[in-house]
C-alpha cells in the first residue's frame, strides 16, 4: 500500500494519450501499399442468391479486386463456430447452422456479407461495391422468437429444424413443481429483456496484411481477445496455423462484449490480402456497426415464483426463449444458459430452481455476450418478480428480500454456482441509509402536491464474474479454457515490463496492473510498463471479458510476482551475505529485516543480468512467467436503489437519485471502480429508458442511427451516489471480485420498480420510453 | 459520401448561376444535407455554401419589425440582445435546437427551407406570420410551408431573410424526440394584434400546423388553463416507432399549455 499501490485514487497513465487524440486505434495504422475494403451487405432479411455479377464492380477506377463466397470456399476458408457446446434436455448437441464468412447461397439477415471490394480507396470501394450486382430472391422473414418457433415460420437453417437451436435446462423441475404446487402463494410475471446494440464508440476495424515471402499473415484488429482470435482463426477458419498468424489488437475503443468475437470481417480481410496481394483495411461506418455487431439481451420470459405462508421463497420456476439471431457467435450458447440460469438463485436462498430455455434463431443480427452477459437477463427477471411479489403479499420489498437472503457461507444454490463469501444484508442497509428510503413517502406526498408521480425501486443482485476454472468450464461446454496469464520482466536497470494476456480497452490496466507491481516492489509506477494485445509479445491469453482481468488476469501478475520477488530475495541475500528468509521488500529496497543492510531494486536486477555475483548454479535473468486458473467464480454482488419522478401528462420519467452500494471485494483503484459502475449503470438506465433495437416484420433494422436508437446521454442521468464494502474474494490471491458489469447487471430492474412503483404496473416493458409509460398511465386510468 | 464540387459564392447572384448547373443544392449550414450526403442518400453534383454572402447575415430589430437573413446560425438568434427585448422567445427557441454544434452551423434560412417536419423553426414562421423574402419574392408563412419536407420555393430560388412582427407575447415549448432530439412535438404560441395564433411541428402527418381548436380556446382567454380539457384529434397526427398518433394529440396540448406559460412567464 502505498501513494501508488493498491487502493489508491492513481489518476489514469492512458487518459493523457487518448483524450489528446494520440491513441493509435486499429484505423490509425498505416502500412505500405495499403488497401481499402467495401463489404456488399444483404438489404434483405431472407433470400437465396440467385447470382452474383462482379464485372461492372472489377472496371471501376481504383478496384484491385473483387470476391466472393465461392471463391472463399474454394479457397477452404471454414465457417464461423459457435465455441461453447450446449447439449438439449434430450441429450444431443446444439444446431449449428453453417456461417460462411461470406455468404454463398443464403442471406438470413440485413447486413450479411455477401463479397469484399478492396480499391485504391475507401470511397473507390464503396462506389464499386454499389456496383456489384446481386441477385435475391427473397424469402419470408422472422424477427421474434417466439414467432420463430411457431409451426410454419420461415425457416433459417437446414440444421435446425424449426429453428430451435437448443432445448436446455438446469435444476430440478419436479421439486419446483412441487413447491409452486403446495405454495401459500405464486406470483406470476412475464418478463421481457429488450434487444440491445453495442455501441461502443469506435467501430469494429480489421487490417490484413499478408506477407508473400514469409508466408505470414499479421491482422490488426479491434479485438477485447487477440489470442483467443489467432486460436480461432487457426483452428477453424484455416486462415493461417498460429505460427503464420499474428493477431494485433491495439487501442480499442470500447467493446462491452462486442469486440469479443471473431467476425466475417477480419478473416476476410486476411484473405484478400493474400488473394490481392495487398493490405486490406476495413472500418466499419456506424450503420455497419448498428446492423452487424453483435447484439445483446432479447430474452422472453414467464417466471413463477412460489412463497410459504411466511413469505420464503420455496421455489422458482422459469422458461426462457432467448432469440440468438441468424447465426450463432462464438459464445453465444453460453450467455442464456452458464452465464444466465446459473443466477437464478440471486441473493435468496430458494431451495428448488428450475429453468428450461429453448435458444431460436430468427432473421436479425447474431446475440452474444453485452455487459453483463446473461447475468443483467436473470437479475432484471428475479428482481422483477421479488418486488411484484412484495406489492402483491403487501409487505415491505425491502424485507421481503431481506427474509430469504443467504447468510451463510459458502453457500450451493440449485443452480450450480457456489457462494464463497457476500453481506447482502450489508449492501441493503447501506442503500437504503445513503437513500434516505425512510424519507421517501414524505417525497413522494411532495410530488403529488405538484402534480408528478413519485417512485422507488431497488434491486439486489449477484454477479459471477471471472468465469472459471478451466476444468469446470471445459466439463460444461466450453471450448477454452478460462486461465490468464501474465509475464514480469524486470530490465537490466530494474524498469518493469507486465506482459499480459488481459486486454485493455477502457478498463484502465496500464493504471491498475502497474499499481499492483509498484505497490508490491515499492517502485515508481512511471516505472511499470504494461503491455497488451499483440500475439508476437505476449506469451498467452484468455482477453478480456466477464469482469475477469482484475481476479484472473491481475492474479496471473501476482504469481508472476512472487516467482520474481523470490529470486530476488536469493540475490539479494547473496548480495548482503544475509539468510534469504529474513530479506524483505520494501520501499523499492530488498532489506535485511532488523537492520540497516539494503541493495536498491535497480541494483538487484542489475546483479541479475550482469551475473557477475550470483548464488551458485542460479540462471541469469529476472523475468517469470505464471498461468492463473482460478478455483471459482467470484460473486459481486450489491443493492441499487433509484428514485423517478414522472411527468403524467408526458410520461416522461426524471431519474432524481440512483444509489449503489457494491461489494466488489478488495479494490485497486476507487475512481477506476466509480468510473466502472457510473458507466454500468448508463448503460443499465439506457436499457430500461432508452435503448432498444427494433426490427420490423421484414426484418429491416429500424433503429439503424442515433436518430432513432436512443443513446443515454449526461442530461438522462442524475449524480451517482456510489459506495463500496469489501468482503474479501477468498478464490484468488488478490481478494479482487470484479466490477466491469455490476452496474449494467443491477440498475434495470432498479429503474423499472421505481417506475412502476410511481405509476402502478401495467405490463411495462424495456425501454420505458415516454410514449409507452403515459400510455400505461393511461390504461391504469381506465382500469 | 460520393465526389461533389463545393462551391463559396460571395454574392446571391453568384450563387443563383452557380444553382443553374444540373444537381446543385444549396448549403446553409448542412444539418440535413450533410448527414444525407454522408450516408450516400444525397448525392448533388455541386454544393453551394449560401453562408458566407454578406447580405444573408444578421438580425435587424427596428422598433418591433425583426428582419433575420437567412444565413444567421441559431446561436447567433438565441444570442441577440435587441431580439431577446421584443421577442424572446425566437431566442429561446434557436437556443434548444439541436446542440452547440448544430447552433453554431445550423441557419434559419436552411431550416425553413428543408422544412423537416421535425424542425423548430417553422412552427415559429407560421404562428409569428413572418413574411419569407427571397431573391425573387415575399412569401407569407403560411404559403411557403406546403408539406413534408416541401415549401413554395421554385427551382434556384434563396431565401434572403424572414421578416415578422414582434407579438405581445410568445412562448414555445417542446417534447424532444429522445434520440434524435429533434422536436416530438414543438408549439409556438404568439399573442399580437390580430389575435392568438398556434403552430404545431413535429406532430403533424403533413408538417407545420396551426392549431385552429387550441388558438380559439386561447382566444378565450390566453392562460394554460384555458386550455383545460381541450383535446384535438389523433387523426392526422404522424405516428412512429417514439410516438402514436394518439401521444402525439395530447403531446400538442401538453405543450401548447406549456407554451402559454412560458409566454406569460
Amino acid at each position: 500500500m502505498g501513494m501508488e499501490g493498491i487502493g489508491a485514487r492513481v489518476a489514469r497513465k492512458e487518459d493523457k494519450r487518448f483524450i489528446t487524440g494520440a491513441g493509435r486505434y486499429t484505423d490509425d495504422m498505416v502500412v505500405p501499399g495499403m488497401k481499402h475494403a467495401a463489404f456488399v451487405r444483404s438489404p434483405h432479411a431472407h433470400a437465396d442468391i440467385t447470382g452474383i455479377d462482379v464485372a461492372a464492380a472489377r472496371r471501376m477506377p481504383g478496384v484491385i479486386g473483387v470476391l466472393t463466397g465461392r471463391e472463399l470456399k474454394t479457397d477452404g476458408i471454414g465457417n464461423l463456430i459457435c465455441g461453447w457446446m450446449i447439449h438439449s434436455k434430450d441429450g444431443t448437441p446444439m444446431k449449428m447452422g453453417a456461417w460462411s464468412p461470406l455468404a454463398v447461397d443464403r442471406v438470413r439477415y440485413v447486413g450479411d456479407a455477401v463479397a469484399i471490394v478492396v480499391a485504391d480507396t475507401k470511397a473507390q470501394a464503396r462506389d464499386a461495391a454499389e456496383a456489384v450486382e446481386v441477385s435475391y430472391a427473397e424469402r419470408p422473414a422472422v424477427t421474434q422468437a417466439l414467432d420463430a418457433l411457431k409451426p410454419g415460420a420461415p425457416q433459417l437453417h437446414p440444421e435446425a429444424e424449426g429453428n430451435l437451436i437448443f432445448d436446455w435446462e438446469i435444476g430440478d423441475s419436479k421439486a419446483a413443481d412441487a413447491a409452486i404446487a403446495k405454495a401459500a402463494h405464486v406470483t406470476k410475471v412475464h418478463i421481457v429483456n429488450n434487444r440491445l446494440v453495442p455501441n461502443a464508440m469506435e467501430p469494429r476495424a480489421a487490417l490484413g496484411v499478408y506477407d508473400k515471402a514469409e508466408d505470414h499473415y499479421t491482422c490488426w484488429t479491434t479485438s477485447q481477445n487477440p489470442h483467443v482470435a489467432r486460436l480461432v482463426m487457426s483452428a477453424f477458419y484455416n486462415v493461417a496455423p498460429e505460427n503464420k498468424l499474428r493477431v494485433i489488437a491495439p487501442d480499442v475503443g470500447g467493446g462491452f462484449g462486442s469486440k469479443i468475437y471473431i467476425y466475417p470481417e477480419e478473416i476476410v480481410c486476411l484473405w484478400a490480402s493474400k488473394k490481392t496481394g495487398v493490405p486490406v483495411k476495413w472500418v466499419a461506418d456506424r450503420t455497419e456497426s448498428f446492423l452487424t455487431d453483435a447484439h445483446g439481451r432479447d430474452h422472453v420470459s414467464e417466471v413463477q415464483m412460489a412463497f410459504d405462508a411466511d413469505n420464503r421463497m420455496i421455489g422458482l420456476k422459469v422458461d426462457t426463449v432467448a432469440n440468438l439471431g441468424a447465426y450463432m457467435s462464438l459464445f453465444s450458447s453460453c450467455v442464456p444458459t452458464y452465464l444466465y440460469a446459473t443466477l437464478l438463485s440471486g441473493q435468496y436462498a430458494i431451495p428448488a430452481i428450475h429453468c428450461n430455455v429453448r435458444t431460436v434463431y430468427t432473421n436479425t443480427a447474431p446475440v452474444d455476450a453485452y455487459r453483463g452477459a446473461g447475468r443483467p437477463e436473470a437479475t432484471y427477471l428475479l428482481e422483477r418478480t421479488v418486488e411484484t411479489a412484495a406489492r402483491e403479499l403487501g409487505v415491505s420489498p425491502a424485507d421481503l428480500r431481506r427474509k430469504n437472503f443467504v447468510t451463510q457461507f459458502p453457500y450451493q444454490t440449485p443452480v450450480i454456482m457456489n457462494y464463497d463469501a457476500g453481506d447482502y444484508a450489508a449492501s441493503l442497509d447501506a442503500a437504503m441509509k445513503a437513500a434516505d428510503y425512510a424519507g421517501f413517502p414524505a417525497r413522494k406526498a411532495a410530488a403529488k402536491a405538484k402534480g408528478k408521480l413519485r417512485g422507488i425501486g431497488m434491486s439486489c443482485y449477484i454477479e459471477a464474474c471471472g468465469i472459471a476454472p478451466s476444468a469446470a468450464v471445459g466439463s460444461l461446454g466450453a471450448g477454452v479454457g478460462l486461465w490468464e496469464s501474465a509475464e514480469v520482466r524486470v530490465n537490466a536497470v530494474g524498469t518493469i515490463e507486465v506482459l499480459t494476456g488481459s486486454h485493455s480497452h477502457g478498463q484502465g490496466h496500464e493504471t491498475t496492473f502497474a499499481q499492483l507491481v509498484a505497490g508490491r516492489l515499492g517502485v515508481p509506477i512511471d516505472s511499470v510498463s504494461i503491455i497488451h494485445g499483440d500475439t508476437d509479445k505476449v506469451q498467452m491469453g484468455m482477453g478480456t471479458y466477464g469482469s475477469r482481468s482484475g481476479a484472473v488476469g491481475m492474479s496471473a501478475i501476482a504469481k508472476a510476482l512472487d516467482k520474481v520477488e523470490a529470486k530476488a530475495r536469493k540475490i539479494a541475500a547473496h548480495l548482503m551475505e544475509a539468510d534469504e528468509a529474513d530479506v524483505v521488500v520494501e520501499n523499492g529496497a530488498l532489506k535485511v529485516a532488523g537492520t540497516d543492510k539494503s541493495v536498491p531494486w535497480f541494483q538487484v536486477a542489475l546483479a541479475a543480468y550482469t551475473a557477475h555475483n550470483l548464488p551458485a548454479g542460479m540462471e541469469p535473468g529476472l523475468k517469470e512467467t505464471s498461468f492463473y486458473d482460478p478455483s471459482n467464480f467470484t460473486f459481486p454482488a450489491g443493492c441499487y436503489i433509484c428514485e423517478v419522478e414522472i411527468d403524467p401528462d408526458t410520461g416522461l420519467t426524471h431519474i432524481l437519485q440512483f444509489v449503489a452500494a457494491d461489494d466488489f471485494g478488495n479494490i485497486i483503484n476507487p475512481m477506476i471502480v466509480e468510473g466502472q459502475v457510473h458507466g454500468g449503470i448508463a448503460q443499465g438506465v439506457g436499457q430500461a429508458l432508452l435503448e432498444g433495437a427494433i426490427y420490423n416484420e421484414d426484418g429491416q433494422l429500424l433503429t439503424a442511427s442515433y436518430m432513432d436508437y436512443t443513446m443515454p446521454r449526461a442530461d438522462d442521468l442524475p449524480s451517482f451516489v456510489v459506495s463500496t464494502s469489501n468482503t474479501p474474494c477468498p478464490g484468488n490471491p488478490l481478494g479482487i471480485k470484479g466490477c466491469g458489469e455490476a452496474g449494467a447487471i443491477g440498475s434495470p430492474p432498479a429503474v423499472m420498480n421505481a417506475i412502476t412503483d410511481a405509476i402502478g404496473d401495467n405490463g411495462l416493458t424495456m425501454p420505458a420510453t415516454p410514449q409507452k409509460v403515459w400510455a400505461a398511465i393511461r390504461s391504469a386510468a381506465k382500469h | 459520401m460520393y465526389a461533389t464540387n463545393y462551391h463559396r459564392p460571395k454574392s446571391l447572384a453568384e450563387a443563383a448561376e452557380l444553382a443553374r448547373s444540373a444537381d446543385a443544392k444549396y448549403l446553409s449550414g448542412g444539418m440535413t444535407l450533410i448527414p444525407a450526403m454522408k450516408t450516400r442518400l444525397a448525392a448533388p453534383s455541386d454544393v453551394i455554401d449560401l453562408t458566407h454572402i454578406a447580405e444573408l447575415k444578421g438580425v435587424t430589430v427596428s422598433g418591433r419589425s425583426v428582419t433575420i437573413g437567412a444565413a444567421t446560425t441559431h446561436f447567433d438568434v438565441a444570442n441577440n440582445a435587441e431580439l431577446k427585448r421584443v421577442c424572446p422567445a425566437i431566442c429561446h427557441l434557436a437556443a434548444h435546437i439541436g446542440d452547440p454544434h448544430v447552433r453554431h452551423r445550423g441557419t434559419i434560412g436552411g431550416s425553413i427551407s428543408n422544412n423537416d417536419p421535425a424542425a423548430d423553426y417553422p412552427s415559429a414562421m407560421l404562428a409569428l406570420d413572418a413574411i419569407i423574402v427571397t431573391d425573387r419574392r415575399e412569401i407569407a408563412a403560411q404559403d411557403f410551408f406546403t408539406g413534408l419536407f416541401e415549401t413554395a420555393l421554385e427551382d434556384g430560388e434563396i431565401v434572403k431573410a424572414v421578416r415578422f412582427d414582434a407579438p405581445e407575447k410568445a412562448g414555445y415549448a417542446k417534447f424532444p424526440n429522445p434520440a434524435s432530439r429533434y422536436a416530438m412535438t414543438g408549439v409556438f404560441v404568439a399573442r399580437g394584434g390580430d389575435g392568438v395564433k398556434v403552430a404545431v411541428t413535429g406532430a403533424g402527418d403533413n408538417g407545420v400546423f396551426r392549431a385552429t381548436d387550441i388558438e380559439a380556446a386561447l382566444a378565450r382567454g390566453f392562460d394554460p388553463a384555458a386550455l383545460q380539457g381541450v383535446t384535438i384529434p389523433a387523426d392526422g397526427m404522424m405516428s412512429d416507432l417514439h410516438a402514436s398518433s394518439e401521444y402525439r394529440a395530447n403531446l400538442v396540448v401538453v405543450m401548447a399549455k406549456r407554451a402559454v406559460a412560458a409566454a406569460l412567464a
